[in-house]
């Protein structure tokens, strides 16, 4: 049986990203309005799970991490048609960056055991970083490869994958266990169903904490973060209108001077 | 103590219905309005995702999730397109009386499929003569044997054309006060959709006219007593048919509240958004109250309907609330878009035709008043 985990994060609801602010203390996301949903491309991953539990004798095992109301997400997930779900979830865990994220995922990978593959979204879109799945596959001691958008060849101990570059394509063989990163273009992801809803409550999320994952405090969340953000600032984009005046000819040659300044053109 | 909150499963059914909405719904909306024909694949699309096995019973193929869940549903994907919304609800009411008043055969017989959404429901009271009050009918039946052969012509009558099992009410040729309930299918000789109607919104969900001519009706037809058929008709509508029409209702609030908030935070006029003028924000304002209004009172019925409680009068309330709140949401959001708000490419105009469809549709304000009014003195 192929041993698929899927690793998920919530995310604060892209359609709600306007309301979240930076908090100028503390230079992180205030994001406590906004629901959290299911990174867009770990929909993707969870489809490729799916796809490949539709194909082959698959399990497939739901992990993530953040706050209980994450658990909702991993519910989703089971309602999709995972099999089960983990929660790693402590306030020590809290202010991660990619690599303690890393590392706590990990951990929570070698408790829940043996495993043939990882699939993850390519990156969250709350962090974009793309460094959590190369990270994990590094500190399981597994080969990665990122940015996947068509699996060719799979079932055997060898599988043969596309990953996007950005003017084309790398055709990768990479033997099991192994972590993917997985892109947009790989597939369309299915939409919730009712009946799904109904098999996953049946399904249990197991939540585990600091102790019962059994690491240290300083090696996750803040306290085990490298990263030190030294500044946050909001973007602010603004329409600009002017009004050009003179005749035709004037105003169609000041017109294509402000393009070729702004090199519109 | 009251809990006023939707369950996790419940929004999980929420988000459901939503992705439903946006994924398979919303890109049939601009070839439902240009054709004012239903889209086939919608109706399959439909039945795949369960939309008609909400409130069907797991024994017969349903998903058992009452009628809250269906509100949600309904909602959601009104929110969208009432027309598919309407389309929808109105499945639910060919079902309803089966389920309530059917025998087992007959259960069996029909619930899978429709359930499935291979089977398309709806049911037929109102005709030229009679719909709010439905003793003016004059469709007729007359027993043949064993057999019933009913005489008549329905009309405007949601899912007539693609309709499969429709439930019809008759009066009894020779007794007046007495009516019955039928099973009708698609395809029965004497039997068939005549005209097409072309609404003033809602467009693409197909309302038309049923005659029936010398059709022979097997008594294995008829649903619950012969006579008593009044009772299975008005069930339905009363609690069935306005709960959906809340659902549908509830939608096109907040579609009109939502695109009425984009365009006045992108508006500029006076070197600001319009959604800093005061006399917008009211309108806003006015707009989330009638919403939020609306959902207490849809849910609070939806809520009495699932535990088994009689439901009608809030229903009727609700109802009333809730068409009306949408016509009004729908007039406002017109207003905020402006000159826009008359361009076909932007949705409120739409909402504006679709929001004067809901109120006749399953009994007027003015016949809610004269229900609520009964309940008030009663």
């Amino acid at each position: 049986m192929l041993k698929i985990i899927v690793c998920v994060k919530a995310v604060p609801d892209p359609k709600e990203a306007h309301k979240i602010k930076i908090d100028p203390a503390t230079k992180t996301l205030t994001r406590a309005d906004v629901p959290l949903v299911l990174n867009l491309l770990d929909k993707n991953a969870m489809e490729l799970a799916l796809l490949l539990k539709e194909q082959l004798d698959a399990h497939i095992t739901v992990l993530s991490m953040g706050p209980p109301v994450a658990g909702n997400i991993v519910k989703e997930c089971l309602a999709l048609g995972a099999n089960q779900g983990f929660l790693l979830s402590d306030r020590a865990f809290g202010g991660a960056d990619a690599y303690a994220t890393a590392y706590t995922l990990a951990k929570g990978i070698e408790k829940i055991g043996e495993f043939d593959l990882i699939i993850c979204g390519m990156a969250s879109s709350d962090g974009s970083t793309e460094w959590v799945g190369p990270e994990m596959a590094a500190f399981l001691k597994v080969p990665v490869v990122t940015r996947v958008n068509e699996i060719v060849e799979f079932g055997g101990e060898w599988w043969k994958v596309k990953a996007s570059l950005e003017n084309g394509y790398r055709l990768m063989q990479v033997k099991l266990p192994a972590v993917f990163t997985v892109s947009r273009e790989l597939n369309t992801p299915r939409t919730l169903s009712f009946s799904g809803i109904i098999k996953a409550r049946k399904k249990e999320i197991t939540l585990w904490d600091l102790n019962e994952l059994g690491v240290l405090e300083e090696t996750v969340g803040q306290k085990g973060s490298p990263t030190i953000v030294s500044s946050l600032a909001t973007v602010n984009s603004k329409r600009i209108a002017e009004i050009i005046s003179g005749t035709r000819e004037d105003k169609v040659e000041q017109l294509v001077q402000k393009l070729a300044d702004a090199a519109v053109i | 103590m009251i809990d006023f909150t939707f369950t996790e499963e419940q929004e999980m059914f929420r988000k459901a219905a939503r992705e439903f909405a946006e994924t398979m719904v919303a890109s049939k909306v601009p070839e439902m309005e240009e054709t004012g024909k239903f889209s086939d694949d919608l109706v399959k699309a439909l039945g795949e995702a369960e939309m008609m096995a909400l409130t069907v019973p797991e024994e017969y193929g349903g998903l058992d999730l009452g009628y809250t869940v269906r509100m949600i549903a309904i909602e959601e994907i009104s929110k969208v397109s009432v027309a598919v919304g309407m389309m929808l609800q109105v499945c639910a009411l060919g079902i309803e009386p089966i389920l309530k008043f059917g025998t087992e055969e007959q259960k069996k017989r029909y619930l899978p499929a429709m359930a499935k959404g291979e089977r398309i429901g709806t049911t037929a009271v109102t005709e030229a003569t009679g719909g709010s009050d439905p003793t003016g009918i004059r469709t007729s039946y007359k027993k043949e044997g064993s057999d019933y052969i009913l005489n008549g012509r329905k009309c405007f009558i949601t899912n007539s054309h693609i309709g499969d099992t429709i439930t019809i009410l008759a009066k009894d040729s020779e007794n007046p006060k007495a009516f019955s309930t039928f099973i009708m299918e698609k395809g029965m000789e004497g039997f068939k959709a005549t005209r097409e109607e072309h609404k003033v919104g809602m467009r693409g969900c197909n309302t038309g006219e049923l005659a029936l001519e010398n059709c022979r009706v097997p008594a294995e037809n008829l649903i619950g007593d012969e006579g008593k058929g009044m009772r299975v008709a008005l069930a339905a509508i009363g609690d069935v048919g306005r709960g959906g029409m809340v659902g549908c209702a509830l939608g096109l609030q907040a579609a009109c509240l939502e695109a009425s908030i984009k365009f006045a935070n992108e508006r500029i006029l006076y070197g600001k958004p319009i959604s800093y003028l005061q006399t917008i924000q009211n309108k806003l304002a006015d707009m989330k109250i009638d919403l939020e209004a609306g959902q207490l009172l849809g849910y609070r019925a939806t809520s009495m309907q699932d535990k088994g409680m009689r439901s009608s009068n809030e229903f009727a309330v609700a109802k009333y609330f809730t068409t009306e709140a949408a016509q009004r949401a729908a007039k406002m959001a017109v207003d905020i878009h402006g000159g826009y708000g008359c361009m076909e490419e932007y949705a409120v105009s739409r909402y504006l035709r679709d929001s004067f469809v809901l109120g006749p549709s399953a009994g007027t304000s003015d016949i809610m008043k004269v229900i609520i009014g009964r309940w008030a003195l009663s």
